[in-house]
């Protein structure tokens, strides 16, 4: 068996994410590598929740409906996912929701909570240890897991309660003991938190906003662990303020926000470029415009962190496609924005932030830090001397002998403010060094990746989330995958070479004006044609492929 | 004062309250960098005439946008708590941009001194109408005058729980002095309203210096309301108290 999926369903308030990841994290131990994409609504109790686990030999970033087994804890989730089951699959519910279902397997998990002396949340991880046995993986393993999840006062009941549910159940299913690597399941949000850490992240502020709420959470919870001061202040516009100020001081801070709360912090990034204070904002896309659909991916906010912001400034924009660039980019974007005093954008989306991959622990240790340029003692401390990389000493309040003044007014060296022409020219001038020298960074780093058959003359571009999908298609069809993953500065040279010997061009991404194919022709690219989905939903599998079947090779 | 100066040239009106503040500012951090430090003194201020002081003053400072000074302010104090930051902000830029950063530092207690400059005008922008103009003030937006009621910000921040409340006048620059100072040792959030009177677009110099007179003692927490409500930023009432309102 070379992968299969699973899907665990219920309404909102009954734990199937919380099942999805102990199932996850079981079958990591078991040497597979997991993907699971959690679908939730904008709602605390009721509707449908569900996670779909997709688990393979090979390291995979999408999913597919065609199900080996679905997990039902409500009737919900039988009626809306029994035809996705492939021939042979199982369905497995609890029968003290549902009672009216002839097929499949009802399992009294009710009972087994009782007797295990458990609150009726527990039939969750019932529904797992369930799962565990009819998959042929051993106790040591469930109980491993359900030892780390859980903590000491709801260990005990739990434990016994999958042990119940495990011991009643037979193996219908039997998947292989894998052989297992350095991997973790990270959702990207956490990813993302551990990358900043790794950069020596000293402060993060947010207000909350899904997708990126998580990332506050896991901060909040890890601070102290971290050496971390994490704030929830009053709104975006107070978080990216409070950022410059921290960023100002010293310390390296971070935000995080969605589209609609980045829409508040653009004063603020502007601010950040024509002071020459380091800033990093995580932007996790949701379906837009406006409240759009809250808990919901797309990638519809391209052009916004490309171009936001009043004034001629440059950002670093960094998109990358999973938790594992994720996290990798995070803190280099991080180190980045320090080394070049400028705001860095880390863009995502919800399809990266919430959903749970499998990452290789090595990553962290590609992280490594850049060279700040600090002051030295000589003469009159000049916040904005006019180098000739454009890039001016730092230094921060608290040091003796040194005035530091900082200015969101065109400044002089000292940071006075200035209006005359020529020297109005002469500050947009060593900003403008500056950005040339970001230009030269950017195509020294990794900014492009490409994957599939690499010597294809038809070539899927895609960016962020669909990178997952993308690689799979294409691997699939014998396509060249190019991912662009830096956006500003965009690094030509290497979007060139990748380009080299393709005949045609085909994007695919999860936005309705194909951001992507707009921009692409501005840096020399002919796109031939395009494949947008904007429901809310990542492409699937399939659907990605049948799409690209319809344009052929 | 020498010292603290820098090379800019002030660009204030003549006879503008400004210079009263800076001057108050100015002998408050000389008197008290000696246990502070000059280093460890840190400027914030937002957008209007009275940003300008970010320029004059030779301390180290952050020139923020319209209204986001105390929201950098608190951004600073979280990163290096051993900083004394001080905030000058103007009634625009506290009152009607940055009214949430104002009740969220006082409901935070951030220990920051917040020193609003309130000329109770918009006087960069040539003379508009603020949350602190009294009812009838024409503005070039409110040729009529204006319809709406004044807020009283020492109200305000009682009610946001502010632990430091007090209220200065540019024109009485040694008073301010010591109220600055006051704020500047008070271990939690400090705010300071100081009355000031801009002689190009709303001049109060005779109305503040008729109607001032400065509170002999702090008010009993029972008093604090009552003394802060009689005067509620409306012009022809009665007296204009000056002095601390309240310390936690």
């Amino acid at each position: 068996m070379e992968e299969f999926s699973i899907l665990i369903g219920g309404e909102a308030g009954q734990g199937s994410r919380k099942a999805g990841l102990l199932l996850g994290k079981i079958l990591l131990e078991w040497g597979w590598q997991v993907f699971i994409y959690d679908d939730y609504q904008s709602l605390v109790r009721g509707g449908h929740n569900f996670s779909l686990i997709r688990a393979s030999q090979k390291k995979s970033l999408a999913v597919d409906f065609s199900l080996d087994l679905l997990l039902a804890l409500d009737k919900k989730t039988v009626e809306l996912h029994r035809q996705k089951l492939k021939e042979k699959g199982i369905l497995v519910y609890s029968t003290s929701k549902i009672s009216d279902v002839r097929e499949g397997l009802g399992l009294p998990l009710e009972k087994w909570v009782k007797e295990a002396g458990g609150v009726s949340l527990m039939e969750n991880v019932a529904l797992v240890g369930a799962a565990a046995k009819i998959l042929g993986i051993s106790w040591e393993v469930v109980e491993k897991v359900i030892k780390e999840e859980f903590g000491k006062e709801t260990e005990e009941k739990n434990l016994k309660v999958a042990y119940l549910a495990f011991g009643s159940c037979k193996t219908l299913l039997k998947i292989p003991k894998l052989k297992a690597g350095r991997q973790i399941l990270l959702t990207g949000n956490e990813a993302i938190s551990l990358g900043l850490i790794k950069a020596g992240m000293n402060t993060y502020f947010a207000y909350p906003m899904t997708p990126t709420s998580g990332i506050l959470h896991f901060l909040a919870e890890k601070q102290k662990e971290a050496g971390l001061k994490v704030y929830q202040l009053e709104s975006e516009i107070g978080v990216v303020n409070a950022a410059l100020g921290a960023g100002f001081a010293g310390s390296r801070a971070a935000v995080g926000t969605s589209g609609g709360g980045f829409a508040l912090t653009t004063e603020g990034l502007s601010f950040a470029a024509q002071a020459e204070i380091p800033l990093l904002i995580v932007e996790g896309q949701r379906t837009a415009p406006a409240t759009g659909v809250p808990t919901y991916t797309a990638q519809s906010d391209l052009f916004f962190t490309l171009y936001a912001g009043h004034g001629d400034f440059l950002r670093f924009l960094i998109a990358p496609g999973d938790a594992q660039e994720a996290a990798f980019w995070a803190g280099e974007a991080l180190n980045l924005a320090w080394e070049y005093q400028t705001p860095a954008i880390l863009l995502v989306d919800k399809q990266i932030c919430e959903s749970t991959f499998t990452v290789e622990e090595a990553i962290f240790s590609k992280i490594k830090s850049r060279k700040l340029v600090l002051a030295n003692n000589d003469g009159e401390y000049l916040r904005y001397k006019n180098t000739s990389s454009g890039i001016s000493p730092l230094a921060f309040p608290g040091e003796k002998g040194k005035v530091v003044k900082v200015n969101g007014y065109e400044h002089d060296e000292r940071g006075l403010t200035v209006e005359d022409a020529e020297q109005v020219k002469k500050m947009q001038e060593k900003r403008l060094r500056k950005f040339q020298k970001m230009k030269e960074v950017v195509e020294k780093l990794p900014a492009v990746n490409i994957g599939g058959k690499k010597n294809s003359q038809t070539a899927l571009v895609v960016w962020g989330s669909v990178k997952g999908v993308g690689l799979e298609v294409a691997e699939r069809r014998g396509l060249k995958l190019i991912q662009p993953v830096v956006f500003q500065p965009f690094p030509e040279k290497q979007m060139k070479k990748a380009l080299e010997g393709v005949k045609k061009v085909i994007v695919a991404e999860n936005n309705a004006l194909g951001q992507l194919a707009e921009i692409l022709p501005k840096y020399g690219v002919k796109v031939n044609s395009k494949i947008l989905k904007y429901d809310g939903r990542p492409f699937w599998l399939k659907e990605l492929d049948e799409k690209l079947g319809n344009i052929g090779n | 004062m020498k010292n603290l100066e820098t090379s800019a040239i002030k660009t204030w009106c003549p006879g503008c309250g400004n210079f009263g503040i800076i001057n108050a500012l100015s002998e408050a951090i000389l008197e008290t960098e000696e246990k502070i430090g000059r280093e460890n003194f840190v400027l914030v201020t937002g957008i209007g005439c009275h940003g300008k002081i970010a320029d004059y003053l030779n301390i180290t400072s952050l020139y923020a946008l319209h209204g986001r000074g105390i929201a950098v302010a608190t951004g600073i104090k979280i990163a290096n708590p051993k900083l004394k930051v001080i905030v000058c902000v103007g009634d625009g830029d506290a009152y009607d941009e940055g009214m949430e950063h104002l009740i969220h530092a006082a409901k935070r207690d951030i220990p920051i001194t917040v020193l609003v400059h309130n000329n109770r005008v918009f006087a960069l922008t040539t003379g508009q109408a603020t949350a602190t103009s009294p009812v009838g003030f024409k503005g070039k937006s409110t040729p009529e005058g204006s319809k709406e009621r004044p807020i009283n910000p020492l109200k305000l921040m009682w009610a946001a729980g502010a632990g430091f409340i007090a209220r200065g006048y540019a024109g009485k620059p040694d008073h301010l002095t010591f109220l600055i100072k006051k704020a500047i040792f008070y271990p939690g959030f400090a705010f300071v309203d100081i009355l000031q009177p801009c002689v190009a677009f709303f001049n109060t110099y005779e109305f503040y210096n008729q109607k001032t007179y400065v509170l002999p003692k702090t008010p009993q927490d029972k008093e604090v309301l009552e003394k802060i409500e009689e005067w509620n930023y409306e012009d022809g009432e009665g007296k204009i108290p000056l002095g601390i309102f309240y310390e936690r």
